[in-house]
Order: structure tokens, then sequence, then C-alpha cells
């Protein structure tokens, strides 16, 4: 029953012919050290990915720790360019841990440790040669709390652009009514942008946040549940949003909400327990899992 | 109603009535100091005494043009000295606060916070007017702003440690270096309390006495010099009221209204100034 459920919300929004699967850690060697790793993501190619349009962020054998306990174990996959991938999983599962790995934000948690390498276009995040800030304005990222800065709506969207070094004002506005534009608020703001940010509505600041993080033209969006904190009515209009973005940009989103995963996701990967369990076509994953585990928890059994 | 519920009421009336005395009690002295210095001192104002230097002993008239004068250097002076290093200490106690280096530093201010403001003088005294062998301005200002250090820095990393997380990961998300995030994001959603913080503690030792004793001295002249000793309000009114003569007792007070309206509009501009920087941090 809940399949079929399951098979009306995504008979609304779309279909992906092919459902090519792989499951977590499948040819995937367990490799340690950097150069192995980057031979791996050469060689990575498998049959099984061809089907996949080119990937964006391949992971391989991730760990991470928080001091000494280890809450991701092993986590290896890729992520396709200009798709949408949706991260599942029960609270604790290690999603969160996951996706703010991509762009390091544990960084500035002490005691947080990662091995293993996460390559963003063949460069792996955690080497050597990356820098923090250069890769953050590659990878944007949107909270779960919308967390507009208590400055007006116009700084908000420039704060990116302005921290690069950008002055001209004509190029500011531009950039900034574009990407307004594409986070769907310009009409709603455009007579007030220099008014604080922080008289918006919830939706309107998750939306803001969704601006201010297009506006320094990343390339890869995480979005960390960014409608879980809103009502319906908004929580439709940032999904309506994913899905117009991923043309433009690789979107990963963490989400406790599984029809909004079904509804904005072309992949989807479920965690378990600091492990990825199972990941696929985000069809394949509600209508046809593979583990007992994922059909479990995407049926509601538990979590 | 039960005797047990009759008997909890009436310890909460009982309970009630001991905070409102107690409020009662606090507030009685800052009224009579109030009542007193606005009685005394409002009638002794008069232009003379903000444009008029002081007469030669035994000469009724005259002001405190050098010593208001005086002040505000003194407290310029404290600002200038303490903001900055009290402003970056607290920063520094916000962003590392875990550290052996951070409680040291803390410690260290609650303590300089608690000593007294006479010791603090005596330092300034040895640190800048003994090795130059002259009371100065400048010796003034700074045992001022030894006091206003600690104050500063405590409200700075309090109000620091208010600012949601969020807005830190959010300037960090988009490519801001820490420290870009701290100064562009994290200190200025923080600053109306900070702000308020700075002038509480400018008025605190607009008011000191001790600290200047040794220091700055005093002066029956007009001086705006920094190496030269300089007139202050406090130390101004604590001489005149230690004199025998009527008129000078009738300055004191008129010093000492003074004094309190610095402080009073200090506080209002507190007050002002956090109302028009939070309109951009509220709704």
């Amino acid at each position: 029953m809940t399949a079929s459920v399951l098979q009306s919300i995504r008979s609304t929004t779309l279909e992906s012919p092919s459902p090519p699967r792989f499951l977590a850690g499948e040819k995937v060697p367990k490799a340690d050290e950097g150069a192995e790793l980057a031979q791996d993501f050469v060689s990575a190619r498998t049959p099984n990915e061809q089907t996949m349009t080119e990937s964006k962020i391949s992971v391989r054998n991730f760990d991470f720790f928080y001091g000494a306990s280890k809450v991701l174990h092993g986590i290896s996959l890729e992520i396709p360019a200009q798709k949408v991938t949706a991260l599942i999983g029960p609270s604790g599962c290690g999603k969160s841990t996951f996706i703010r790995s991509i762009n390091r934000m544990n960084d500035i948690i002490p005691e947080a440790r990662a091995t293993g390498a996460i390559m963003i276009d063949g460069q792996d995040v955690y080497g050597g040669d990356t820098d923090v800030v250069e890769l953050r304005r590659k990878v944007g990222m949107v909270f779960q709390k919308s967390n507009p800065f208590p400055k007006s709506i116009y700084e908000n969207v420039a704060y990116g652009l302005k921290i690069g070094g950008m002055r001209n004002k004509r190029q500011l506005d531009e950039i900034i009514e574009r990407s307004l534009t594409r986070a769907a608020l310009w009409h709603e703001v455009k007579d007030r942008l220099h008014a604080s940010a922080m008289a918006l509505s919830g939706g309107q600041q998750q939306r803001l946040c969704i601006a201010r993080a297009l506006a320094v033209d990343p390339e890869i969006v995480l979005m960390d549940e960014p409608a879980s904190a809103l009502d319906p009515l908004a929580t439709s209009k940032i999904e309506e949003l994913i899905y117009e973005l991923k043309d433009n940009y690789t979107i990963v989103i963490v989400t406790h909400n599984m029809q909004q995963a079904a509804r904005v996701s072309d992949r989807t990967a479920f965690f378990m327990l600091g492990k990825l369990i199972e990941y696929a076509d985000t069809n394949a994953i509600f209508m046809n899992p593979k583990e007992k585990m994922t059909e479990d928890y995407v049926t509601g059994r538990f979590g | 109603m039960t005797a047990n519920l009759r008997r909890r009421k009436l310890f909460s009336r009982v309970f009630e009535v001991l905070c409102a005395l107690a409020v009662v009690v606090a507030l009685i002295p800052l009224a009579m100091i109030l009542f007193y210095v606005i009685k005394e001192g409002a009638g002794a104002l008069n232009w003379d005494f903000f444009t008029k230097m002081p007469k030669p002993v035994g000469e009724t008239g005259g002001g405190m043009a050098n010593a208001i004068v005086g002040t505000l250097i003194l407290i310029g002076i404290a600002a200038l000295f303490a903001i900055p290093v009290g402003g970056i200490c607290g920063v520094h106690l916000a962003e590392y606060p875990e550290t052996k280096f951070s409680s040291a530093v803390r410690f260290a201010a609650d303590v300089l916070n608690g000593v007294p403001s006479i010791v603090v003088g005596i330092f300034a005294y040895g640190l800048v007017v003994l090795p130059v062998k002259r009371f100065s301005a400048l010796a003034g200002g700074v045992a001022l702003g030894f006091l206003m250090v600690p104050i500063v820095v405590r409200t700075t990393e309090e109000l620091l440690r208010l600012v949601p997380g969020g807005l830190r990961e959010g300037a960090l998300a988009l490519g801001a270096t820490r420290s870009r995030a701290v100064f562009s994001v994290i200190v200025p959603a923080a600053l109306p309390g900070i702000l308020t913080g700075i002038l509480v503690a400018l008025a605190r030792v607009a008011g000191e006495t001790a600290p200047l004793l040794f220091t700055a001295l005093g002066n029956r002249f007009w001086s705006t010099s920094l190496t030269q000793p300089i007139a202050s309000l406090t130390v101004q009114v604590y001489t005149y009221a230690q004199s025998p003569y009527d008129d000078w007792h009738r300055q004191a007070w008129a010093g000492a209204f003074l004094l309190v309206m610095i402080i009073l509009t200090l506080s209002i501009a507190a007050r002002l100034a956090v109302r028009r920087l939070e309109r951009m941090n509220r709704p």
C-alpha cells in the first residue's frame, strides 16, 4: 500500500527510465592512501555507473570521527552532476555529518577527523593542497535553520561577493537580482532590498539563504534539511526551487521527509548507524529497495 | 481549600511582600542620592560653572571649565586605550573559550575588575608617572583605561557568545575566513550589546576619583596637554568638598550633579545606540 502511495507521489514529479543501482561498498577497493585513491577514482567508472551522468562528487571509503567515536564507516558513493541526490535515514545516522564533510564544515568542530577521500572533479577536498575557503565558494550550503545575517536583504546576498573582493556596484546589483530571481524571491523583496532580512518570513529567509549561496556561483549546493522548519506552503516553494536549480547545480539534500526525497531527488542514499546501506535511483529505493533495512525505513516500519 | 494549600498560598504571599520590600530598600539610597544631588547641585549650577575657571582662594564665583574638559580628555584617553585592547581580548576569549590561555586571561580580567581603583592608580603611577617624574593627563587616562579593560573584555565576550552559531556557519559556508566571519558577521551582530557595555564602562570610570589622585593629580589652571597634570570633575569635587569655603561647597555640589548627569547621558546614549542598531537585528 505504501508503495502505491509513493508511486503516486513519484508520478507527479519525475520518472527515470532506467534504475541502475549499485550497493555501498561494491566495486570500491578498500584503500587508505591518497595516491591509491586517486588511481581508484580514474578506474572507478565501472559499467554500473555508466548509465549515470558524469560524477561530480566521488566519495571513497570515507570515515569520520568525533574524538574517539567513529560516526561514518567507509562511505563510498558517486554523486552525479546536475542531479539532486537525497540523503535519508533516521536521526543520528550520520547523514548530516556526511553532507557537512563535503564542504568541510566539520572542520570547525574540535577533535573532528576524517580518513578516506571526497573528490570533487577529481580533487580531494581533504587533500593538503585544497584551500577550504576556495572549496566553500565552489560548494555552497543551506542550513536547516535559516541563518540570514542581521543585515539588509541586499547585504545578505552581497556578502559572499564582497568577501570575494567584488566592489563594482552595477555588477553587484546585477548578480543580486539574478540570485534572488533564481531563488524565487525577487518579486517579493525587490521593493525593500535595504530592509532587514530578519523581517522576512521563515520561508522567505530560507530562500534568501539559498539566494545568498547561489550568488557566489557555486557548482554544488548542499542542503541540510532546508525545509524541515517550514510550513507546507513554504516547503513546496523550496522543493520547486530545488527542482529548477538542478539544471545548473549539483544538489545534495539531507531530508527527514521521505515524500520530499521522493519528490525532489533523482538519486537517494539511505544511511543507517553511520553506514551507507543502499544507494540507487530514487525510484528504485522507494519502489524496489534491495535491502531489507531500506524497505523497512521507506515504508515507515521504523525510524 | 485544604489547609495545605492555604499554607502554601500564604507563604507565596509573604515571599512576594519580602521581595517588594527588598526592592524598596535597594532603591531608597539611589532615590535619596539623586534627590539630594539635584536639590543641592542643580541650584548651584549656572553658566559660569561651565565657562569660567576656578577663582583664587577667597574669591567667590568662577567655575570648573577646566575640570569638565579634563574629565572628557581623561575618559577619552581611557576609551582609546581600553576599547581596542578590551574588545580584541573579548573576541579572543569568545573565539577560543576553552584554551588554558583564555582561562588565564578570563581569570586575570575578573581579578583586575575586583582590584580597588586606588591600587590601579598606584600601578599607573609606577608605570607612567615615576619614569618621567611628572603627573600627567596620560597617566590618569591609563589608570582609568586599566579599570575599563576588564569590563569591556567580559561584556564583549559574553555578548559574542550569545550570537547564534548558525551565523558563523553561514559566513564560513560562503567562503569567509574565520577572522572575516568574526569581524563582518559575528561582531556586528553583537555590536549593540557591546556598545552598551562600553558606555557603561565609560560611565563607571568617569566617576572614579581615587586612581586620578596621584596620576592626573588635578590642576587649577587651564590645561589640555597630555603630559601635564590635568583637572577632573571628581578630583575637583573632592578638593572643594574638603575646603572650608561655602562657595566651594556649592560648586562641589554642582560638580557632583554634573557627574551624575554625564553618567545618565551616557546611559541614555547607550540605550539609543542599541535601539538604532537593533533595528537591523530584529524585525
